[in-house]
């Protein structure tokens, strides 16, 4: 007895996957050669999977509704006849010793390159001193840049070398992707301050390059009427103050709103997986706050369980956290949505970066008190813009739309009554 | 010997290889009662009949795609497209049929036909007369492209193209027809296929070209030695496949090269040239390699001034030449 | 049928239906083959094989030359490719004799069957089977070249190229149109305006006709008649032999996207073969114990093949520089 296993075909050019509709046997079944195993569904084609054997089946790998990649092991066959072993007639290759990297062959020693030559001519080098790393002793660019520099640190003390001769001659393997501009021509000014990108500055510049790479971005803005909610709120910040012992934000009313307009359209609340877009049950809102020179992007829990006071009280709280340096892991993950509040400085219009993986993310622009027309009278109104970048892959304009003019409909209609602090 | 034109010597090569060879066959538009539209086919009609030199109707792709069923069978074909600009309704079969026959087939099946099309510019053909299109197929293993750049070339190349196994394109330039005339042997005259030549020897700086552009730069090269100054000048006569050696052997013997092709520059025969140079002859080289070439618009105009100006000349090649030879 | 099949004997009649049987089940095969992973690639030739091997029938093998194209399993068999070699090209193996495994499977080519090699981009091969027909005039054989393509295909230059071609010359060539209705996806009314293929036949000057491809007898009279006249001197002969793709285009396509299982059952109700098996049995010349012997030995055939096909070898990698010239 031999077991036997049927893969995956690969059903049309350019397919690499398939899903299996419906198994045609089960487990203990006797198949014979041809005989139809499973329906499968590919992007091409739908077929039945016919059996290169005569046997059991003895497992079924995949399940019904899974999608596989072609080659993937689909089930296993019991077969009858003992296969002869087969001869190993494919004889391990035999693998080829890399040469040894201390060359005996010098042939390439005196073979300058037009680059070489000028190095040495700038430097003043004599080749005949450097020993070349490169095919039979050839001596690279990398050869002599590695010997000016040790020149220049033995007769120099200070640190004053060249930036470009002294990087590090190899690449380090952990080469930041983001960064591959290593040998991009730059302009040189006296003074200019060199910055190491690191910690959260490279973090925030690789998602930032993940996140524009490789999400198709669409953009739309809406135009908010909030007088109502700066009414509610003047009326309300003082006592609010005065009890609670911080600020009453409008930033809380919009995440409140937000929250709400999630609920209704969860398409919103998603997250990219690749081959799946993973709806979340949670409303978990990222916020952007920041200090002086960085960003950090903490969330609030659950916002659509709260109440004003307590998203007013979560931002107070995550805000203090980032300015002084104690935001934990915890308070910064999980995030199903980003809120963005821009309009602090003033920004009256931005396009954001989506928070990779979330589909989408919404700016707050300023409140801006603009003459409006109402019934066909002017009226000074309390505006806002709020704009949403979206992942074009996982929501399209409709669902996105009526999510923006749920939200303005929330906004427009905040009062006491729609829209309680406690 | 006998003195020839080059458009005398491609009709001599035609007449002997279908005297000696009773497979060989001359098909295309014009070339029977009329001898071809510029006569190089003159006498064939009258001396091998209709059913060896025979008008076709006016259809490029069943002149090519005719000529390679019949070389299937075993005959050897020669296509005649009147001008190579009119070559393009026949590239697919000669690209997707003729170039993949034998690979195709794992041997099994060959193609040995002949296509010949007069090419190139300064006969006031403009746009659709002028063109020069061997780049087009230079990167189709399979084919095989000669360019003559001389009346014996011409002669001894077009037999060789005639009793190759595999299928050659022929490109015959047409102001070099009654331009270009020598003495040539009265016997057998026959130039292997795949070697370029070396025209002349100097070791100042090497020019690599084909065409019609050797005899500008046998020219140019005689008024540059007066300045003191010596070219070594290779004819590449098939541009593909290359004859990669000789190409590096030539630019290492100078280390300062000039490509000339009368084609566009961007993706042409010289391109290739330059690649292979590039790849291996970096520490020989005493200048970067230098290109002569039409310029990169669409086609030559018609107008004399604007012709001039698209046009390779001798002058030209000798200011390039100077240039070179300078640096 | 009936007062048509005195032209046949029982004897050819029968073998005519083995031939059909066994490209049926030979592309049965390969379906479940390439739904097992076995091999990458099918297309079909399944509702065609009346029209295939009546054609190939009204043939003298070894004398006269084919141009199959790529669903021409029935053609292939007949003309003596055997089941094994026809499991080799589908598995791309070394023995392969069409290709070597280079082709995809469906790309004919069999030098000493005098099949010509097919690719495809389609339509190529009807110059190339009028150029055949061309040596086989000149060097007055007494053969024809026959040549296959699809309706979708009568709509390419190269159609119209060779057919006039080889009408102006009076060249011994048939052309099949096997018209299964299908380019792909798209029906015939977006192919074609004229109500039958054949009607082109007018603007050739050459005899044109429409048959039903389900009715081999039909096929067979109108090809023979064909032959006759090509080697009669009466030049070329357009047949169209009506029928229907059963199948989808490739194994690689979802028929159901463009048509209807309703449409492709009552197709079946006419499928050649079912038909023609049903006559022969009516008239008593296909017995019961006859036709499960074919269906036994057919089976021992291909299973053999198919173990054959499976384990032989690859191409080695070495050989992937053969064959681009001559060596």
């Amino acid at each position: 007895m031999t077991l036997k296993t049927m893969n995956m075909p690969q059903l049309g050019e350019s397919v690499t996957e398939g899903t299996v509709s419906q198994w045609l046997v089960s487990v203990g079944d006797e198949v014979d050669l041809y005989q139809p195993l499973v329906d499968v569904m590919t992007d091409k084609v739908n077929a039945e999977v016919p059996s290169s054997f005569k046997g059991i089946i003895k497992e079924c790998l995949v399940t019904e509704g899974e999608t596989v990649a072609v080659g993937t092991p689909l089930c296993h066959i019991e077969v009858e006849e003992v296969e002869s072993p087969k001869s190993e007639a494919t004889e391990a290759k035999a693998t080829e010793q890399k040469p040894s990297v201390a060359q005996e062959n010098q042939s390439m020693k005196k073979r300058y390159s037009p680059k070489v030559l000028s190095l040495a001519s700038e430097h003043g080098v004599d080749l005949n001193a450097i020993t070349g790393t490169g095919i039979n002793g050839r001596i690279t660019r990398k050869d002599v840049e590695v010997f000016v520099e040790k020149q220049t640190s033995q007769t120099t003390n200070e640190k004053q070398t060249d930036i470009y001769l002294s990087q590090p001659t190899q690449t380090p393997a952990t080469q930041d992707n983001f960064t591959n501009n290593k040998q991009s021509p730059r302009p040189e000014f006296k003074g200019d301050r060199e910055i190491p990108v690191t910690g959260i500055r490279k973090s925030i510049a690789e998602n930032m390059v993940r996140a524009t790479s490789e999400i198709p971005h669409a953009w739309m803005m809406i135009e908010v009427d909030v007088t109502n909610l700066v009414n509610y709120r003047n009326a309300e910040k003082a006592k609010f103050k005065e009890q609670e012992g911080y600020n009453l934000s409008y930033f809380s009313f919009f995440l409140n709103a937000v929250a709400k307009a999630l609920k209704k359209f969860p398409e919103l609340n998603s997250s990219w997986q690749g081959d799946t877009i993973v709806q979340h049950k949670d409303i978990n809102l990222s916020i952007a706050v920041g200090n002086e020179t960085e960003l950090y992007v903490p969330v609030i829990k659950n916002v659509d369980e709260k109440s004003i006071k307590g998203i007013a009280k979560d931002v107070h709280v995550l805000a203090h956290k980032a300015k002084h340096g104690q935001l934990t892991k915890e308070d910064m993950t999980g995030g199903t949505f980003t809120v963005n509040n821009t309009g602090t400085f003033g920004s009256v219009q931005s396009m954001g970066v989506i928070n990779y993986p979330q589909a989408a993310i919404l700016q707050v622009e300023s409140i801006v008190k603009r003459p409006v027309i109402i019934n066909d009278m002017f009226a000074a109104r309390d505006m806002v813009n709020l704009c949403l970048s979206l992942d074009h892959r996982v929501l399209d304009g409709v669902i996105c739309g009526r999510f923006m003019s749920h939200v303005k409909e929330i906004l427009e209609n905040i009062s006491g009554d729609t829209t309680p602090i406690y | 010997m006998t003195v020839m034109s080059y458009i005398e010597a491609i009709n001599r090569a035609m007449k002997e290889e279908m005297r000696r060879d009773d497979d060989v066959f001359l098909l295309g538009e014009d070339v029977g009662k009329r001898g071809g539209v510029f006569r190089a086919s003159e006498g064939l009609y009258e001396e091998f009949g209709e059913a060896r030199v025979i008008d076709t109707p006016l259809a490029e792709s069943a002149i090519v795609g005719v000529g390679i069923g019949a070389s299937m069978y075993g005959m050897k074909p020669i296509a005649e497209i009147q001008f190579v600009d009119f070559i393009l309704p026949a590239v697919n079969q000669i690209i997707s049929e003729a170039a993949k026959m034998r690979y195709r087939s794992n041997n099994d099946w060959s193609c040995p036909i002949t296509i010949r099309a007069p090419y190139g510019g300064g006969v006031h053909g403009a746009l659709y007369h002028s063109q020069s299109l061997e780049a087009l197929f230079a990167s189709q293993p399979g084919l095989k492209i000669v360019m003559p750049s001389s009346p014996k070339d011409a002669l001894g190349l077009l037999k060789a193209a005639i009793r190759d196994p595999d299928p050659v394109l022929y490109f015959e330039h047409k102001k070099a027809y009654r331009l270009l005339k020598e003495d040539i042997p009265d016997e057998e005259v026959l130039i292997e296929i795949g070697k370029a030549n070396t025209v002349r020897e100097g070791d100042d700086l090497t020019v690599i070209t084909y065409g019609l552009c050797v005899e500008f730069s046998k020219k140019a090269a005689e008024k540059l030695a007066t300045q003191g100054y010596e070219v070594e000048l290779v004819d590449l006569r098939t541009v593909y496949p290359l004859d990669e050696q000789a190409i590096i052997e030539a630019a290492k013997k100078t280390g300062k090269v000039l490509l000339i092709t009368e084609d566009n520059k961007e993706g042409s025969i010289i391109s290739e040239v330059s690649a292979i140079i590039a790849e291996h002859c970096l520490f020989d080289l005493d200048a970067p390699i230098f290109r002569l070439a039409a310029p990169n618009v669409p086609a030559m105009p018609y107008a004399p001034p604007l012709e001039k100006a698209f046009m390779v000349s001798e002058d030209k090649v000798y200011e390039k030449m100077l240039e070179v030879a300078q640096y | 049928m009936s007062e048509k099949n005195q032209i046949l004997t029982d004897r050819q009649l029968l073998d005519m239906f083995y031939y059909m049987l066994l490209a049926r089940r030979s592309d049965e095969r390969m379906w479940l083959l390439n739904r097992s992973g076995k091999i990458p690639f099918v297309v079909s030739c399944q509702g065609q094989e009346a029209m295939q091997v009546a054609s190939s029938f009204a043939l003298a093998k070894g004398v006269d030359y084919t141009a199959p194209y790529y669903r021409d399993v029935g053609v292939v068999l007949t003309m003596g490719m055997t089941v094994k070699e026809l499991f080799l090209q589908a598995f791309a193996k070394a023995e392969d004799p069409n290709s070597g495994g280079r082709q995809m499977p469906g790309h004919f080519g069999h030098r000493k069957l005098n099949m010509l090699s097919g690719s495809s981009p389609v339509t190529t091969q009807v110059p190339h089977a009028v150029g055949m027909a061309l040596a086989l005039k000149m060097k007055q054989q007494p053969a024809v070249s026959f040549v296959t393509l699809g309706e979708g295909s009568s709509n390419q230059g190269d159609f119209h190229e060779g057919l006039n071609f080889a009408s102006v010359h009076d060249l011994p060539v048939i052309v099949m149109v096997e018209n299964n209705q299908y380019a792909i996806s798209c029906g015939i009314e977006q192919q074609v305006n004229c109500a039958k293929i054949s009607d082109r036949a007018l603007g050739y000057g050459i005899h044109g006709e429409t048959v039903d491809g389900n009715d081999p007898v039909a096929v067979y009279t109108a090809v023979k008649a064909a032959r006759e006249r090509a080697l009669n001197g009466e030049g070329p002969s357009l047949i169209e032999a009506v029928g229907y793709r059963l199948t989808p285009h490739s194994s690689d396509d979802n028929d159901l996207t463009y048509r209807t299982k309703e449409e492709v059952n009552a197709a079946k109700e006419k499928d050649g073969l079912i038909i023609f098996r049903q006559q022969l049995k009516k008239q008593g010349i296909l017995t019961d114990e006859l036709e499960s012997g074919y269906e036994s030995k057919i089976k021992a055939l291909i299973d053999e093949a198919t173990t054959y096909a499976d384990e032989a070898p690859y191409a080695d990698e070495q050989t992937l520089f053969d064959g681009v010239y001559h060596q």
